[in-house]
């Protein structure tokens, strides 16, 4: 809850003036720190067993895999 | 009424059969990341092409709505982590108060996003024929917004659909709960249903600043 206030005030602040895409990486590292507090204590991955972390891992491995290769995709077309 | 024999014939033991279960919830979570992930990247694809409108569409939507149904979920994933402890403790009427806890936070935050979409009824903002971003909006804007408004319900309509599903379970994890089925021994269908609890609060912990908080200096 506190850094739900966190983010909203942070989101109000022009952060994207020191550079650009500032407010948006605030944004997700206070959403990432969340879900990782909610992953790791409400949901007690950090006491479960070492096969059921490894089923954590993968999916969010499998999830970076898609963005990364998806956006590497688009974001370098106009590069061209 | 308590019932013996939860223990499933090939399991050894409960701790066997509980860890199997959790193992298998997390699989599950697992493809419902992928699932929620490629909407994600839909998102976030449209909203690299077309910044301008999206973060003018973003900033439409009530931001302190949002913010509260963020503190509504993430106490009802407090609740719920609360109850997964009693009924590890054999604390039954804790356990039956704080399921009942979980499930009025969940119709709270199901409450205020149907306050949401009738003001995106009213404000035209619904993708479809009566679409109608601002007065005097040329074509391109209004279909980008609508790009916008249909990432918006298609991602917090699945999201909303999921917390129907749990507020189902959940009612009926209180029937059994009020029946004494759940000891320290066999709480096995509290702590799956809490790890799909906690996993649709997380997804809404990502769906928040991403719709809402986009440029709002």
């Amino acid at each position: 809850m506190i850094c739900t206030a966190l983010t909203v005030t942070a989101a109000e602040v022009d952060l994207n003036q020191y550079f650009s895409g500032l407010n948006i990486i605030v944004a997700l590292t206070i959403a990432v720190f969340k879900a990782a507090c909610v992953v790791l204590f409400f949901m007690h991955a950090k006491y479960s067993p070492g096969r059921t972390q490894l089923v954590i891992i993968a999916s969010v491995f499998w999830l970076a895999v898609m963005l990364f290769m998806t956006m590497s995709d688009y974001l370098t077309r106009r590069w061209i | 009424m308590h019932r013996t024999g939860e223990l499933s014939g090939q399991y050894r033991t409960l701790e066997q059969q509980r860890e199997t279960a959790s193992l298998g919830m997390w699989v599950f979570l697992a493809t419902e990341v992928l699932f929620f992930g490629g909407l994600f990247m839909t998102y976030t694809l449209n909203r690299s092409t077309y910044p301008d409108v999206f973060s003018a569409a973003s900033k439409t939507i009530t931001l302190w709505l949002g913010a509260v149904n963020t503190v509504v979920l993430i106490a009802s994933s407090l609740t719920m982590a609360l109850s997964v402890w009693a009924s590890q403790v054999g604390k039954k009427k804790l356990l039956t108060i704080f399921l009942i806890s979980t499930l009025i936070l969940g119709c709270v935050f199901l409450g205020i996003k149907g306050i949401e979409y009738h003001d995106k009824y009213v404000e035209h903002h619904i993708p479809g024929w009566n679409f109608n971003f601002e007065p005097g909006a040329d074509v391109a804007t209004n279909a980008h917004a609508q790009l916008f408004f249909s990432l918006y319900f298609g991602m917090t309509g699945l999201h909303a659909l999921h917390m129907i599903i749990g507020a189902g379970l959940l009612i009926w994890l209180i029937k059994e709960s009020l029946r004494g089925r759940f000891t320290p021994e066999y709480n096995t269908p509290v702590e799956i249903i809490g790890l799909y609890w906690h996993f649709v609060d997380i997804v809404w912990i990502f769906l928040f600043p991403l719709l809402y908080l986009i440029d709002r200096h």
